[in-house]
Formats: C-alpha cells, structure tokens, sequence
C-alpha cells in the first residue's frame, strides 16, 4: 500500500470479544486489511471464522451485552471504533450500507418494497415521499427489476429471491454508499440467480464507484468478483493478498487445503477428495499456536507456542504462517492451471 | 435378487398440491425413472423444481397423486403403512438438517438403537440387546466415529458429526437404498469433503444404491454415476455425470453448469440466465424452459418436447438439443 | 379480499350453529336426565311441569326441541326463567349487555396502553432495571387474584380511607348508566377498570417484552438497523408493528371472553349488574333457562371476536393476505 493514497477502509488489529464463563471469548483476532476505492474485497472463511462478526463489527451492529470492540478501522479517516452512536448511525446506510444472507427474512414482513428504501432515503436526505420513491423506483430499474414501480408496492414474501437481493441491493445503494458491506449475498440464491447477482455486484464499481466487501464461504463466488482476498481461519487471518495470487500459489497450508478440498466440476474427477480432517476450532478452544496447527499437514514445533505473525511473502501477499520463513514454502498448486476455455 | 431389476422405478409419477383458491401446485409432473443396483443417482436442480418431493415420493414418505413407485420391482405405490413397513428397513432416507433430524434429548445409542428394536432381524427374530450393542459400534466405525459418541447427546457435536450419525442411523437396518436430501449443502466445504468421501466409502463398502438430491452441480458430479437434472417438476435431461455436465444436450443443463463460480480466477461465467424461475403454480406452455431458454424458437411455445435419447444412455426434453460431439461448457 | 371475507363470515355462521347444538344438547339432551325438572327449577309443582313440557315441546323429537328451544332465544324471545317467577331471560341479558360492555372496553383500554408502553420500555432497556422492574410489577399483577385485589381496594376505598380527600370522589357499589350521568359513570367505572386489567397488563407486557426481545435477533431488525435509523424508529415501526401481531390475537380472545361473561368476579365483587353476574347469581339459583342463554350470549361473543381477529389479521400481516 503505498504511503500517499488514503485507502477507503483501513482496518488494524481489529479485536471483537464477547464476556462468556467470566472470561473474555476473542472471536475476531487482530484482523488487519484494507478495501481501496472501487475495490471489490472478499472475506472468505467457514463458519464461526469470524467473518460475519468483523462486518457486523465495523458496522456497530453487535449489540449483545458487554461486547469489547478493539483495534482500529478507519473509514476515510474517521475512526470506526469507538465512534459515538449517533455519528454512527449517520454513516450508516448513508456511507457504509450492508446486504444480507437472507433476503427473505431481512426485510420487514409488514412493510412494502418501496416504503422500506423510501425510509431508508428519508432517514439520510431531506426529501419528499414523492421524490424519495422516484428514486426507489429508478434504483429498482437499475438493479434489474421488471416493472420497478409496480415491484416497489409489493411486499417481500410476493417477490422471488432473486427480485427480493435485488431490491436489497437498491436499498443499500439508495443514498449513493463509497462502501457496500455484501455479507454473503447469494448463499441462499440459486446458482442461476447467483451468476445475475455477482454480475451485478460487479458491475457497481463502474456504476456507482462503490468499493464492496464481499464476505462468503464460497471460493467460486471469490474467484469470479474480488480483486483481492483475506482468508479467515479461527477468528484469525490465515492469509490476505492478491485472488490470483492467492488461488495460483496459497501460501497457508489453510488455504491450500480449503481450495483442494472444493469438488472440481471440470477436468478429472479424483477418486477421493483432499479433506480436511478434523473440524475448526471454537474460539473457545483455540490453541495457543497457530489455530489450523491440529488439522495441518506440515504442523511442527514452532507452530505451537504462538500463532504465527502474519508475515509478507510477495507483492500484496501475506501469511500467517512459518513456512515460508523457513525456507520451505507451499509448492504452487497444481489444479490452479485447470483454467475454463 | 435379479441384478438387472431396478431397485427404485418411477412410472409417470405425479404429485400435485392443492392450494387454497382451487389453484394446485404440480410439484412432480410426470417423472419416470430408473436406479439400478449399485448406481448413485444424482438429481440436480434449483429451489421449488420438486427434486425434494420426488425423495420423499421414491420412499413412500409422500403419497404420489399418479403414477407407480416401485421398490426392488414390487409396487409399493398403494401399500398401507402397515405393509410398508417390513420393506421400510431396505430403503431409508438422510436428511439435509443434521439438527432437526435428531431428536435433543435422546443420546445417540438410544437414537440408533431405536429402528434395530423396532425392525426385527432378517431371520425374523427380534434382536437382542447384544447384538444390538455389536451393531451400534460397527455403525460407529463404519461412520467414523468412536464408539464414546453413544453415550452422548446430540448438541454435543457438530454439524458434520450428526451428519454422520444421521448416516449412521440411515445405515442400521443394512438398507439397500438410500434417499438422501441436500446431505452436505448445510455444512463447511471442508467438511463437505470429509462426507462427500464418506459416501463414496460406503458405496464401496456396502454395495448400497444412492439417490442425491443436491443443488450443487461440483458435489453432484463427485459422488453420483448418474445425473437427473429437473426443471419446475420434470426431468430435462438424464445421464452419464459427466456426459450430462461437460456435453449437455439441454439449454437448462448448459445454463446451470455454465452458472457455477469456479474456484478458478479469470473465468467469467459464459452464458447467463435472465430472470427467476417461473412459479410451478402456473407453469409456462410448452417446453417448461422456454421463457428463460436462449435458444428458444416459435415451436417451443407451444409443443412440450419430451425426454428422448439423444445418444445411447442420454436423454434430453428439448426440441433443438445442443452439439452432438463432445463440447465444454 | 372480498371473497376472503365472504368466506369467513360464512364459518362464522356455521361455528355458532355448532356452538348453539353443542349447548342445547349439553342442556337438555344429556341422557337420564329430565330436561323439564331442570327448567321448571327446585320443588316445581306437577302443573308447571305439564306446562313446561308443552311449552318446551319435551314430549317431542329433538330436533323440535331444538328448534322451539332457538325460537324463544333468538326469534319470540320469550325463554322465561321458572325460578325467578317467570322473568323473560332475554330483555335480562340485553340489560346486562352494556354494563359489561363498558366495563371490558375501559379496562381494555388501560391494559393495552400500560402493557404497550411497558412492554416496549423493557424492551427497549432490555436487562436494565427498568426491564427489571416492569417485569416484575407484571409478574405481580398476574399472580394478585382479582377477587382479592376488587376486595381490598373495595375496604380502602368504600370504608377504611372513603373519608379521606383522597377516595371521597369514589361513589358506593354499583352501576350508574352513562346516559344519565356520565361523570357518575366514569366514577363508578374507574376502579373496577383498573382492578379488571392489572393482571392482563402483567400478561400482555411480558409477552410483548417476549415477543421483542425475539424480534430483536431477526434479520430485518438488523437491516433497519444497517439503514441507519434511530433506535426508537427502529423498535417501534419495525419491531413493534410486527409484534402486533402476535397481541392483536391474543386481546382478541381476552376481550371477547371478559364481554361474554368471564368478567364474572369483578362484577361480583364491586356490584356491576352484568353478564358476569347475572350468570353468576344463575348459578346459585340452578335457573336453568338463563345459564343456558349466558353460556349462548357468551359463545357468540368469543365466536364473532375470533372472525374480527381474523379479518384484522388481514390488515395487519400481508402475508395473512395472500394466503387466503
């Protein structure tokens, strides 16, 4: 990152914890990245890996009891973390907004299409009604939606999934946000639904000049949107660099073995899948070393009495893990070249 | 038993709700199907195609509106529950939802145990509780998982884990056929693999005869010989996986393999849908596609095309099946 | 919509026919039992017996019976009560009516209110001592028997205090129609009001507290929170226009049980001549006649109440809507 340019969003060792059994659980551990302008970033991990709650994190959202929020996560400067309520509030929906998962379940059932990005617009800009749903019904055009004005005075259980994300991702867009947190946008869509969403998630950089934070467990969704990629192991980053990069020569046996073990759909069928034994560990039980040390295959000594620091491998590319310093990095993967005609 | 006897044949099965204002929901619309000993059958599709319903229609968990089901070349189609249930230990059925599927305040020993009380053995007899003890650790192994799990609950594992008790479970009468719904789509890729491979184990092990219901096209191709892709209630095209998934005759087929995001960067998808799928309430004349079709012509409108063999072993229902020879998406 | 309606108001119909074939028959066609003793009342001489059994057509099929039994309900109106010297039980009820009727909707009005607010409040200060303390009054309230409340308040403010400045205003047990006085009716009304609701303020406030606090973890929760709104619009336009819900249903059985007599005891207790008493002094007398016509008069009312339910149902949920 070079020193002149400000990225958009800086995170540094941003630390969540939440008081469990009268100690502190750390579900996110000194999770540092950036997202630059018109930047799609993706946060990859399994579940409980703790990408959600570093979104939810930056937005202010955890509000269970005695949570502890540490580190630091500038956006345009302004320190996140810490940042008074209301102030918060104001950049949220407005500079930062965030789609979700399911887009059944998160829109208010009661409510129409059209009144919940209206609300969202006046809650921002001083606007008429009138004025505020021409431009919901503008943002619906925009994202796809067929006969927007008429979509706008439906509720969400009458629309498809795929109308329901779209119309989500106007509300997000409504009031022109620099940063889109995606918070795994298309797990519960269709494959079919899926491709029209990532292209339109795509597309909103040159559209809208919004960067996007994607979060998702899926390294296919991944591969085909993100300039850059941060891997989350445990709460941890395992590893963060360039998608190419990182894909064509993972530097984390995690990442490794996480891409080994997709099923391919082209090119030969192995006979068996490189599985991963064993299962991620709950915050709770975090080993003191490197949290994939019992699952890994090169574990060894100097794995186990701290987690490794992450450490710079090439050009953007960086690792949690003490092989490459050793002298005895990953080979580059050898399916990577498998590329689609 | 005859190996050239299907283990599970659907005749023309249909199964149709009724909604309220007198509309009806055609689930499955006319699906016949054969599995044969020893094959994996892999039946794909997007939410709401019925491929769901058509599991639980293939083990009698759902009454069919027409049609015959039958298991091991005897109609079961019309069987009371009670004759059912000397056949129920052959067939059994995995569920996508590990949690709900067991119940919370049994033990697992208890959860399995359940259907080897309940089901006498083969010879007729009941089974002891020896026997039954000998069986649970077996399952156990077979699954793998150590026998210490018996004594314990369900909350105490995680998803993978009561993916395999369920497995387990499924596997204590010895079935020769197993139906199983979205079995790894709920868990960590990682994980994934670890049952994916389970599967394929088992099958080897076991001899058993699979169906997957499965939305996920990589997962599908990994364990099953053969792939049945439905669309809004009927089968589209069926075949050889990988003939099916690398040389699909039907637009549908190419339209979904084409969608997946692969693990690969740089690879754009190459042909993209438009739209959601339509409604089963009131699906579209004709070909059930051809709103969404990008090849669709005038005749599809109006005629619906029906399953024929495009090659030997490989069928499609499109009037204008896609390129003969052998092409990639 | 329409059809919708249609729809359900002809259940309705088909409900209250059930209903009144189910009372007639517990009444009068329960076997080894004679129908006519029971209407004729205690110690009734052999005539009144004849004259009951004629008048009543007892000496006929049941579904006659049945038939008489509706006509002299819903159609003459001349069901007479032989233990109360031949009084018309209809007129009786149409009199009680609108005492309850006043009586239920006032206190309707304090309970929704004070659980509304109280129940939002906790809500909103979830494990705070505000929480705290409005759960815990609620829990009091539910476990205070409203005989006992009506008793004490009824010692405090009729004989022990009514000299003070504080409770002189109260006025002495009873009813005072609203067309005659309204301040007097206000004053006979308001305490009754209040003892009536506080144990429903405990029930409805704990369960709109509930019913928040689950919300609270819903996805759209978080989406109007992502969106940047104010808490308060936040808890109120999102959480508690959808836990409405859920309270619409409940108050709608509630109310239509206390209307159709299950406000029994706090007409009791502080002198109101409602439907709750009339069934309650029915009830001591074995008049017969009236029991069965309460019991009717009630039945309908929790019938209707549930088809309004239903349709506001309809206006609150979209998804009610379209299910139909």
């Amino acid at each position: 990152m070079p020193a002149d340019r400000m990225p958009l969003l800086d995170v540094r060792n941003l630390c969540v914890s939440v008081p469990a059994n009268g100690g502190m659980i750390r579900l996110v551990e000194n999770v540092s990245f950036c997202v630059d302008e018109a930047e799609i970033v993706g946060l990859v991990g399994e579940s409980g890996s703790g990408k959600s709650v570093t979104a939810m994190a930056l937005m202010g959202l955890i509000d269970s009891p005695g949570v502890q929020v540490r580190g630091s996560a500038r956006f345009r400067g302004q320190e996140l973390v810490g940042m008074a309520p209301r102030a918060l509030r104001a950049l949220r929906g407005r500079d930062i907004a965030m789609i979700f998962q399911d887009p059944m379940t998160a829109f208010t059932p009661v409510y129409t299409i059209g009144w919940q990005i209206d609300e969202q617009i006046r809650a921002h800009e001083r606007l008429s009604r009138r004025a505020a749903r021409a431009r919901t019904v503008q943002l619906l055009a925009e994202m796809g939606v067929p006969d927007p004005a008429r979509t706008a005075q439906r509720y969400p259980h009458q629309l498809s999934g795929g109308l329901r994300q779209r119309a989500m991702i106007a509300m997000a867009l409504s009031c022109n946000p620099t940063l889109l947190i995606a918070d795994e946008p298309t797990t519960a869509l269709d494959v079919t639904v899926q491709a029209q969403i990532l292209e339109l998630l795509r597309g909103l950089r040159h559209s809208h000049g919004s960067s996007v934070l994607l979060i998702t467990h899926d390294m296919g969704v991944v591969a085909q949107t993100c300039a850059r990629t941060l891997v989350l192991y445990s709460g941890r980053m395992a590893e963060s660099g360039p998608t190419s990069t990182l894909f064509a020569r993972p530097a984390h046996p995690y990442t490794a073995a996480l891409l080994d073990s997709i099923p391919p759909l082209d090119g030969p069928r192995p006979p068996r899948l490189p599985a991963i034994a064993g299962l991620p560990p709950t915050p709770r039980e975090r080993p003191a070393g490197c949290a994939f040390g019992p699952r890994c295959a090169h574990v060894h000594a100097t794995c186990l009495p701290a987690p490794p620091a992450l450490a710079s491998i090439g050009p953007g590319q960086q690792a949690a893990c003490v092989l490459p310093a050793e002298g005895t990095p990953l080979p580059p993967r050898a399916t990577a070249q498998a590329t689609r005609p | 038993m005859n190996p050239s006897t299907p283990v599970l044949e659907l005749r023309d099965v249909r199964k149709t709700y009724r909604l309220p204002r007198g509309q009806k929901l055609k689930a499955v619309d006319g699906i016949s199907l054969r599995v044969m000993p020893g094959e994996m059958l892999g039946l794909v599709g997007e939410s709401g195609c019925g491929k769901s319903t058509l599991g639980r229609c293939m083990l009698r968990l759902d009454d069919v509106s027409s049609g015959q089901v039958l298991f091991e070349g005897r109609d079961i189609t019309t069987l009371s529950e009670r004759k059912l249930r000397p056949l129920r230990p052959g067939m059994q059925m995995v569920f996508q939802n590990s949690t709900a599927a067991l119940n919370p305040c049994r033990r697992i020993g208890d959860l399995l145990a359940e259907p080897l009380r309940v089901h006498p053995a083969p010879d007729g007899r009941r089974r002891t509780s020896a026997t039954i003890t000998a069986r649970l650790h077996e399952l156990m192994a077979l699954v793998g998982l150590p026998a210490s799990a018996l004594a314990r609950y369900p909350h105490a594992f995680s998803g993978g884990q009561r993916q395999r008790i369920n497995i387990a479970r499924a596997l204590a009468l010895s079935p020769r056929l197993v139906v199983a719904d979205e079995p790894v789509s709920a868990l960590d890729v990682s994980v994934q693999a670890q049952i994916v491979n389970l599967f394929a184990d088992l099958r080897a092990r076991l001899g058993l005869t699979y169906v997957f219901v499965a939305h996920d096209l990589a997962v599908v191709r990994q364990i099953s010989t053969r792939v049945a892709v439905m669309y809004l209630g009927a089968i589209v095209e069926c075949g050889e996986t990988d003939a099916v998934l690398h040389a699909p005759a039907h637009p549908y087929t190419a339209a979904l393999t084409a969608a997946v995001p692969r693990p690969v960067v740089g690879a754009a998808p190459a042909m993209l849908l438009r739209g959601d799928v339509p409604s089963p309430v009131n699906r579209p004349a004709g070909c059930r596609f051809h709103t969404r079709c990008p090849q669709a012509q005038a005749r599809c409108g109006v005629e619906e095309p029906l399953l024929r063999a495009i090659r030997p072993g490989h069928e499609a229902a499109c009037h204008y099946p896609l390129g003969g020879e052998h092409r990639k998406v | 919509m329409i059809p919708a309606l249609l729809r359900r108001l002809g259940q309705t119909l088909l409900v209250l026919f059930g209903v009144s074939v189910l009372v007639f028959a517990v009444f009068f066609a329960t076997p080894g039992a004679d129908p006519t003793a029971r209407i004729a009342g205690r110690n009734a001489s052999p005539q009144i017996m004849e004259k009951v059994r004629r008048e009543y057509g007892f000496d006929r099929a049941l579904p006659v019976q049945y038939a008489t039994m509706m006509k002299k309900l819903f159609i003459t109106r001349d069901l007479a009560s032989y233990a109360d010297r031949g009084e018309l039980v209809v007129p009786q009820i149409e009199q009680a009516a609108p005492v309850t009727a006043c009586l239920v909707c006032g206190a309707a009005f304090i309970w929704v209110g004070a659980s509304i607010i109280m129940g939002t409040l906790a809500a909103a200060f979830r494990d705070t001592w505000v929480d705290r303390t409005f759960m815990l009054a609620g829990l009091v309230g539910i476990s205070i028997p409203v005989f006992w409340l009506g008793q004490v308040t009824n010692l405090i403010t009729q004989s022990r205090y009514h000299d003070t400045w504080l409770f002189s205003w109260v006025p002495g047990l009873g009813y005072v129609p609203f067309s005659e006085d309204p301040g007097g009716w206000f004053r006979a009304l308001v305490i009754p009001w209040v003892v009536l609701a506080v144990m429903f303020i405990g029930i409805y406030s704990r369960v709109l507290r509930a019913d928040l606090v689950a919300l609270a973890g819903e996805d759209f929760m978080r989406t109007a929170r992502a969106k940047g709104l104010s808490p308060t619009r936040v808890m109120l336009r999102h959480g508690l226009r959808t836990a409405l819900v859920t309270f619409v249903s409940l108050f709608g059985l509630d109310f239509a049980q206390l209307v159709g007599g299950g406000a029994l005891l706090t007409e009791v207790v502080f002198g109101l001549p409602g439907v709750g008493r009339l069934t309650y002094r029915a009830l001591t007398n074995l008049d017969l006649p009236v029991i069965m016509a309460t019991v009717m008069y009630s039945a309908i009312f929790v019938v209707v109440a549930n088809a309004v339910v239903d349709m506001v149902y309809l206006l609150l949920d979209p998804r009610v809507r379209d299910a139909r």
